[in-house]
C-alpha cells in the first residue's frame, strides 16, 4: 500500500518557499512510491500562482482559497487540515516559525506521531521510520524511530535535504469547500518589520565574521559584500567593536553574543576561546587567516591560508557566478 | 492571572561540551552541569512580571527525576510562588506526546489562565507547548517575544518570525504560549536566594496522583524513540584548501553549497 | 593694659546692654548648633555597626598626618597649598575666636598660657594668620569664581552648580578675618591717638594696616567700629558654625572624626555585616545596602565629610572614560538624599530604595574597585566597600546585568567564569618548555610551595603564558612546587567585589579545603587579584606571595641570574596593577626586578604608583559591558604608555596584560609598543648557562 503523503507548502507573494522543493525529496526518501500532495492555503491570484508553481514540483496540489488565509494562521489552518486529511496521513512541513505553530498541535489532533526537525532520513522498516535529528543545540546527532502506523507529522529542517528539479505537471484541486469554516481563538493583527540596521546575529544561519585582520574600518565593505552574496550577515570579534567599527550587537564571543549559525566563516579572526566560546551549535566553520598557525585552524573544518582582504572579494565573485 | 510555567532541567549549553558515551546510548553525563533550560527561564521571568503587574500567581512545574527539584527552587528564588515536581519511574522514556500528556494532567489539576513553556529545550523539538495546547484544546502561539495583557480575557502577543520581524496576534485566554529567548532580561538568582527557599515544601506528584496509565505515558506509549547518539563523520582540525586564490575560492563555494550555506 | 575704648561688654546697643548681646549670641549659636548636630546624628545612629574603635595609636598617627599635616592636600598643588594656609590659619585663630567670645563677657579675659611673652608671640602669629587666611580666601575665591577649574563642574545629570556656596563661605571666613583685625586695630588706633601704651601689632598684617589707616579717625568713630567689629565677628562666627552642617563645609567639623575612624585595612572588603558572622548570614533578612540606613554609620559620616572637591572623580578611570560613574557624586547624591530624608527642621521622611532613586544600576556596576578615588581623597572617604554593599543588595534583588549573569552562573557551576570544565584547568601545563614539570598537589608527594593559578591564567590562551612563565621561573630556581589542578576554583576575588558574597564563600571554602589538604607551606601566585584574595579574603591558609616578591628574593640571593636586556627593547615603562600597588603597596618590588636586568632603562608614566590608571579591571569586569563608554580604559592607558616613548610596557597582572594588549592593538600602536608580563620578561632573560 502506498502512503498518502502531504507537504504543507509555505508561500508568499505568489511564490512557494524553497522548502517546497525539499519536502518532496524527503517524501521520496521515506517512501519512493508515495503519492505526494502539496497543500496550499491562501487566497486569490497569489495563491493560484503559487499553486501553479507547486504543480511543477508535486503530482497533486490541493488548494484552500479563503480570505482569512491571506496571512497564515496555524490556529485556523490546523482544524481545516483535519477536515481535509485522512486520519493516517503523513504530513511534512518545514521546521520554521510557522511549522512550530502548526505541527505539534496537528499531531495531537490527528492522533499521529510527531517528529520534529529532522535533518536526515535513514529509511523505513515496516511502519517505522528511522530518521536523524540533532540535540543539544546541534552538538550531537541522534537516530530516532517514529511509528507511522496511525499517521505522522514530520517537520523538516530547511536547507539540508536536496532540492527537487521540478518538471512535474501536477493537478490543482480546489479543496476550499471541504476545509470547512472554523473559528480561531487567535487573531492575526499585523507584522512589525524589524528596524533597518537591526540585525540579530544570534538568529542567523550564515555569519561572515571578521576580526582584527580586517585592518581598517573601510574594509568592512568587503565583508558586507560577501555576506550579501552568501545570504548571511556580518558579525565580528571584540577588537572590531572596541575600535568602534561595528556595533556591539554584532560581536560574537563570551563578552558578546552567543551565535548558533550553520555556517561560520571566520575571517582574520585568530580564534581565541573567548571568541569561539560565543560560537555554539556545531556550525560548519571556515577559517580564513594569513597566519597558518592561528588557533582558529584547530577548530575550523576548512581553512584558507590567505589574506582575507584578497580572498574575500574573490570568494564573493565566485558565489555570484554560481548563482 | 494564575500562570503555570513548564520548566526542564537540561545540561547547560554554555558550560558543557557535549560528548557521547562509548556505546552511543547516551551523552557522556559525567562532568556535566545542569541548569534550567534557558528558554524556560525567560518564561518564568515573563510570568513573574505579568503577576507583579496584574496580580495572580506563578506555579512552576517540572517533569523529571528528583534532581529537577534544584531548578524548581531556582525559579522559586526568582519569584515563582510554588513549584510542582512531577516524577515517576513510569514516565521514563516518554516521547513528546507523553510529556505533554503529563503536563496536561498537571494543568487540569489547577486553575490556570495562562500556560507558558520555553520555545525549545535541549532536544530542540519545540513541540511541548503546541502539544499541550492541543490536548487542552487551548489556543496556542509559539516563539512569543512580547506579551501584553488586554483586559480580562485576551492577550496581545508578538511572535518572532523570520528576518527578525514580529508577528502580532490577539489570543484568548486561557491559552498556551511558547516563549522565545530575549523576551525579557531574566533576573539573577544568587546562592542566597536559593537558600532562602530551601525549606519550602515542593509537592511531588506521580502517575497515580495525576491519573495517568502506562498506555498514555512512558516508553510503552512512546511512538517516537531515540535509538542512539552519534557524531557525523568529520575530519580532525581544518582541512586546508590548497591552490591559487581562484581555485581555493571555487572549492570553498562548492563546500558551502553542500553544507546548505548559500542561499 | 588700659582700655581707651569701651569694651563690648560695657557698651549698650539701642539700650540693650552689650554684655547681654555677647551672652545671647553664643548661647543661641551654641544651642542651635547642638540641635543641628543632634539632628544630623540621627541617620548615623540608625546606620549599621562598624567597629572603628580600635588601634588608637595608629589612628592618632593618621590624624596627625592626614588631618593636622594635611598630607594629601598638596597632591593638587595650588588648591592644596591654599587649603593648608586656610586650615593652619583656622587652627591658630580658633584660640583667638574663643577668647573674643569670652571677652564679650569678661573684657579682662586672657587665654590660659597666653599671658606675657607667649601672649605677644601668639598675638603676632594670629595677626599674620588672619592676614594669610584672608589672602588665601581671596585667591581661592578668584580661582573658584573666575578660573573655574574643570573638576568642580557639576554635570547636569548630577545636580546644579554651587559655586555660590563656596564663594559665600570664603566670604564668611574673610569677614571673620577682617572684623577680628578691625576689632584689634581700632583699639590700637585709639591707644596710639591718646598716647597710651600701644598693643603689639604685627607689622604688615591686616590689623597693622587697619591701625595705620584708622590712625586719625575720631575716637567716637573708632568706638563704633570697635563695637560693630566685635558683634559682627560674633555673629558671623556662630552663623558659620551653624551653617557648616548644611553642606560640604560640614567637613570643617567632621573631617577630624572621619580621619580618626578611617579604614585601616587596605585591600579588604567589609563583611556583609560587621555584627553578623558568616555562619549566621542565612538568618539575615537582607544583604547589602538597599536603603540609606543600611550603610554603616562611618559610611554616612563619609557622606557628611565629602568636600565635593572632585579629586576622586578626576582620578576615577570609569569617570575618565565616560562610564556613568563619578565617585564624587556617589557621596554628594547620598549626602543630599540623607539631608532630604533627615532634615534639620521638619519630619523624617519614609525610606526609599537608593538604586533607582538616588543611584543608577550601571553607576554602581561601573566601578572597577581600582581604589584611585580612595587614594586621592583628602578626608579619607571610602568607596569600594559602599559599591560592594550596594551590589550585594542588587545581587539579592536579581538586578545583575545580563553580561554578568553568564560568568556568574559558570562560576557557580564550574568554578570559573568561562564555563570550562574543571578538568581543563590544568591544560596549560601541556605546553610547558622542555624540562619544566608541574605536579598536581596530592598526586604524588605534597609540594612545599603551591602555585595558585586562578581562572584567567588557567583558561585564557594568551594568559596561560603567564602561568607557564611562572612555572619556568620556579623550575629554574629549583623550587619544589605544585598546583591544585582541577581542585582549584576561581579565587572569587571579583565575585566578592561584585556583591555575590555567598558564591564567593562557596569558592573560598572549596579552595581553603583544597589548599589545606595539599599541605603546602606557602602560596605563590602571579595574579594580584588572587594574591589579594588569598591574603585578605581567606583565612586559615598559609600566607601568599606574589611571584614578583619571590623573584626579587631570588635575584637578591643570587639564585636568579639575568642576562642583559634583549636588543629589541630600548625603553621600558611599568604599569602598576591596582591590586599590586594601591591595595598592597607593592610599588617597588616589580620595579627593582626590572632594574636588575642589565642595560634596562626604565621610564615612569605620569600616572604611576598610587596614581596608576586602571587597565579596565579584572575578573568579572572583563565581562561587564557598560551602557556608555567613550573609550576603553585600556586604550586610554595605551595613550599614556605611548606618551613615555617606551617601546615595552611591563605589568604583572593577567588582566592588565589582556586589557592593555587590547588597548594597544585597538589604538593602532601594535608594533610600536610591546607588552609583556613581568614573568615573561624574566623568563626571556634567565641566564641558564651561568646559573
Amino acid at each position: 500500500m502506498s502512503r498518502q503523503v502531504f507537504a504543507y507548502i509555505k508561500h508568499s507573494a505568489g511564490e512557494v518557499e524553497d522548502s517546497a522543493y525539499e519536502l518532496i525529496k524527503v517524501a521520496e526518501q521515506i517512501d519512493p512510491q508515495a503519492e505526494v500532495t502539496a497543500l496550499l492555503f491562501g487566497t486569490g491570484d497569489e495563491l493560484d500562482k503559487a499553486c501553479q508553481q507547486a504543480a511543477s514540483i508535486y503530482p497533486q496540489v490541493w488548494k484552500v482559497d479563503k480570505q482569512e488565509h491571506s496571512y497564515p494562521n496555524a490556529e485556523l489552518i490546523r482544524p481545516q487540515m483535519m477536515n481535509l486529511l485522512p486520519a493516517d496521513a503523513v504530513v511534512l512541513a518545514s521546521f520554521d516559525t510557522f511549522g512550530m505553530d502548526l505541527t505539534p498541535g496537528l499531531s495531537v489532533k490527528m492522533g499521529s506521531s510527531h517528529l520534529a526537525d529532522i535533518v536526515g532520513v535513514e529509511g523505513m522498516e515496516g511502519d517505522t521510520l528511522k530518521a536523524v535529528r540533532q540535540e543539544h543545540g546541534g552538538q550531537v546527532h541522534t537516530h530516532v524511530t517514529c511509528d507511522m502506523s496511525s499517521g505522522a507529522i514530520l517537520s523538516v529542517r530547511g536547507g539540508v535535504f536536496p532540492a527537487s528539479e521540478g518538471g512535474q505537471s501536477g493537478q490543482v484541486v480546489d479543496k476550499t469547500a471541504e476545509a470547512g469554516d472554523v473559528q480561531a481563538r487567535r487573531k492575526f493583527l499585523e507584522v512589525r518589520e524589524a528596524e533597518i540596521g537591526e540585525v540579530d546575529i544570534t538568529k542567523e544561519d550564515i555569519l561572515i565574521s571578521i576580526g582584527r585582520g580586517i585592518e581598517e574600518e573601510e574594509n568592512i565593505e568587503i565583508a558586507q559584500e560577501l555576506a550579501e552574496a552568501a545570504g548571511g550577515v556580518v558579525s565580528c570579534s571584540r577588537p572590531v567593536v572596541d575600535a568602534k567599527w561595528m556595533d556591539k550587537s554584532r560581536q560574537v564571543g563570551t563578552s558578546g553574543k552567543t551565535v548558533k549559525p550553520k555556517i561560520y566563516l571566520a575571517m582574520g579572526i585568530s580564534g581565541s576561546f573567548q571568541h569561539m566560546g560565543g560560537v555554539k551549535g556545531n556550525p560548519f566553520i571556515v577559517a580564513v587567516n594569513k597566519n597558518s598557525k592561528a588557533p582558529i585552524f584547530q577548530v575550523a573544518h576548512v581553512g584558507v591560508v590567505e589574506d582575507l582582504l584578497e580572498f574575500a572579494p574573490t570568494l564573493t565573485e565566485k558565489i555570484q557566478e554560481m548563482k | 492571572m494564575n500562570i503555570l510555567v513548564c520548566v526542564k532541567r537540561v545540561p547547560d549549553p554554555a558550560e558543557n561540551e557535549i560528548e557521547i558515551n562509548k556505546d552511543g546510548s547516551d551523552i557522556d553525563r559525567e562532568d556535566l552541569v545542569y541548569s534550567v533550560n534557558e528558554w524556560d527561564n525567560y518564561a518564568v521571568e515573563e510570568a513573574i512580571q505579568i503577576r507583579d503587574q496584574h496580580g495572580g500567581s506563578v506555579t512552576v512545574v517540572s517533569v523529571g527525576d528528583e534532581d529537577s527539584e534544584e531548578i524548581l527552587r531556582r525559579e522559586m528564588a526568582m519569584g515563582a510562588d510554588q513549584g510542582i515536581l512531577v516524577s515517576d519511574d513510569a514516565f521514563q522514556g516518554s516521547d513528546g506526546l507523553g510529556l505533554a500528556t503529563i503536563l496536561k494532567s498537571v494543568a487540569e489539576s489547577g486553575n490556570y489562565d495562562l500556560i507558558l513553556a520555553g520555545a525549545q529545550s535541549d532536544e530542540g523539538a519545540a513541540q511541548t507547548g503546541g502539544m499541550l495546547a492541543a490536548l487542552l484544546d487551548y489556543p496556542y502561539a509559539s516563539l512569543v517575544n512580547e506579551i501584553q495583557v488586554q483586559g480580562g480575557d485576551k492577550l496581545q502577543v508578538g511572535r518572532e518570525i523570520e528576518g527578525g520581524n514580529q508577528e502580532v496576534n490577539e489570543i484568548e485566554l486561557p491559552c498556551v504560549l511558547s516563549i522565545q529567548s530575549g523576551i525579557n532580561e531574566p533576573r539573577y538568582v544568587g546562592i542566597r536566594g536559593i537558600r532562602k527557599v530551601s525549606g519550602v515544601e515542593i509537592p511531588e506528584k506521580g502517575a497515580s496522583d495525576l491519573g495517568l496509565s502506562e498506555d498514555q505515558v512512558g516508553e510503552q506509549a512512546a511512538r517516537v524513540k531515540r535509538v542512539d547518539y552519534f557524531h557525523p563523520e568529520m575530519g580532525e582540525g581544518a582541512e586546508i584548501l590548497e591552490g591559487s586564490t581562484e581555485e581555493v575560492a571555487e572549492k570553498l563555494v562548492e563546500l558551502l553549497k553542500s553544507k546548505g550555506g548559500l542561499k | 593694659m588700659e582700655h581707651l575704648l569701651i569694651p563690648p561688654a560695657e557698651i549698650s546697643v539701642l539700650g540693650i546692654p552689650g554684655i547681654f548681646l555677647s551672652l545671647l549670641i553664643p548661647v543661641v549659636g551654641i544651642c542651635a548648633f547642638l540641635y543641628i548636630i543632634a539632628r544630623r546624628l540621627i541617620p548615623l545612629a540608625k546606620g549599621t555597626s562598624d567597629p572603628r574603635f580600635d588601634r588608637f595609636p595608629t589612628r592618632i598617627k593618621k590624624v596627625l598626618l592626614y588631618w593636622l599635616a594635611q598630607y594629601k592636600q598638596p597632591r593638587y598643588r595650588l588648591a592644596g597649598v591654599l587649603h593648608i594656609l586656610i586650615f593652619a590659619g583656622f587652627i591658630i585663630l580658633s584660640i583667638r575666636s574663643i577668647s573674643l567670645v569670652i571677652m564679650g563677657v569678661n573684657p579682662e579675659f586672657v587665654f590660659p598660657g597666653l599671658d606675657g611673652t607667649s601672649g605677644v608671640v601668639y598675638s603676632v602669629l594670629k595677626d599674620y594668620a588672619a592676614t594669610v587666611v584672608l589672602l588665601a580666601c581671596i585667591a581661592a575665591g578668584i580661582r573658584r569664581g573666575v578660573f573655574k577649574p574643570e573638576r568642580y563642574k557639576v554635570p547636569a545629570k548630577y545636580g546644579t552648580e554651587h559655586t555660590w556656596e563656596a564663594i559665600f563661605v570664603l566670604g564668611l571666613i574673610g569677614g571673620l578675618m577682617v572684623f577680628e583685625s578691625l576689632f584689634e586695630a581700632t583699639a590700637v588706633a585709639a591707644q596710639a591717638q591718646q598716647g597710651a601704651a600701644v598693643e603689639m601689632v604685627a607689622p604688615l598684617s591686616l590689623a597693622w594696616f587697619f591701625s595705620i589707616v584708622l590712625g586719625a579717625a575720631p575716637i567716637a568713630a573708632l568706638q563704633s567700629m570697635h563695637s560693630a567689629a566685635y558683634f559682627l565677628h560674633d555673629l558671623i562666627f556662630f552663623f558659620f558654625l551653624c551653617f557648616l552642617p548644611f553642606g560640604k563645609h560640614f567637613h570643617v567639623i567632621s573631617s577630624i572624626f572621619n580621619v580618626v575612624f578611617l579604614k585601616l585595612d587596605r585591600g579588604r572588603v567589609k563583611p556583609v555585616r560587621w555584627d553578623v558572622s558568616d555562619e549566621e548570614l542565612d538568618n539575615l533578612e537582607s544583604f547589602g545596602v538597599r536603603h540609606l540606613e543600611d550603610f554603616t554609620w562611618k559610611h554616612m559620616l563619609d557622606f557628611y565629610t565629602c568636600v565635593d572637591c572632585g579629586r576622586c572623580s578626576d582620578n576615577c578611570p570609569a569617570a575618565t572614560v565616560g562610564r556613568p560613574l563619578s565617585p564624587r557624586f556617589i557621596s554628594i547624591k547620598a549626602r543630599d538624599h540623607c539631608f532630604d530624608r533627615f532634615p534639620v527642621f521638619g519630619e523624617i521622611k519614609e525610606r526609599e530604595p537608593l538604586v533607582g532613586n538616588v543611584f543608577e544600576e550601571d553607576e554602581i556596576w561601573s566601578c572597577t574597585t581600582c581604589g584611585a578615588c580612595e587614594e586621592e581623597c583628602p578626608v579619607m572617604n571610602e568607596y569600594i566597600d559602599k559599591m560592594v554593599d550596594l551590589r550585594r543588595a542588587m545581587v539579592e534583588e536579581g538586578k545583575v546585568p545580563q553580561s554578568l549573569q553568564k560568568p556568574l552562573g559558570a562560576l557557580e557551576k564550574r568554578g570559573n567564569p568561562y564555563g570550562k570544565m574543571e578538568k581543563k584547568r590544568q591544560e596549560w601545563t601541556q605546553e610547558l618548555p622542555e624540562g619544566v614539570q608541574v605536579q598536581v598537589a596530592g598526586s604524588k608527594e605534597n609540594p612545599e610551595t603551591l602555585f595558585f593559578v586562578d581562572s584567567a591564567s588557567s583558561f585564557d590562551e594568551r594568559l596561560q603564558e603567564i602561568a607557564r612563565a611562572s612555572a619556568t621561573i620556579l623550575h629554574y630556581c629549583g623550587e619544589d612546587f605544585g598546583i591544585l589542578g582541577k581542585a582549584e576554583r576561581d579565587s572569587g576575588h571579583e565575585v566578592r567585589r561584585f556583591g555575590e558574597e555567598m558564591l564567593f564563600q562557596t569558592l573560598r571554602d572549596t579552595n581553603t579545603q583544597a589548599i589545606q589538604n595539599s599541605g603546602a607551606k606557602r602560596l605563590l601566585t602571579s595574579d594580584p587579584h588572587a594574591f589579594n584574595a588569598l591574603n585578605k579574603d581567606y583565612a586559615d591558609i598559609p600566607p601568599a606571595q606574589h611571584i614578583s616578591q619571590f623573584i626579587l628574593d631570588k635575584i637578591r640571593s643570587g639564585a636568579i641570574k639575568l642576562k642583559p636586556l634583549q636588543e629589541d627593547v630600548s625603553l621600558v615603562t611599568y604599569h602598576d596593577p591596582c591590586y599590586m600597588g594601591r591595595h598592597n603597596l607593592l610599588y617597588d618590588t616589580p620595579r627593582q626586578i626590572l632594574d636588575s636586568i642589565p642595560g634596562l632603562t626604565r621610564v615612569e608614566m605620569e600616572r604611576s604608583r598610587d596614581r596608576s590608571f586602571c587597565c579596565g579591571g579584572g575578573g568579572l569586569m572583563l565581562f561587564y559591558e557598560p551602557p556608555e563608554e567613550e573609550q576603553r580604559m585600556g586604550q586610554k592607558r595605551a595613550q599614556m604608555i605611548a606618551e613615555t616613548g617606551a617601546d615595552l610596557v611591563v605589568s604583572c597582572c593577567p588582566f592588565c596584560l589582556t586589557n592593555l594588549e587590547d588597548g594597544i592593538k585597538t589604538s593602532g600602536k601594535e608594533g610600536q609598543i610591546q607588552i609583556m608580563d613581568l614573568t615573561e620578561l624574566v623568563v626571556r632573560h634567565l641566564d641558564w648557562e651561568n646559573k
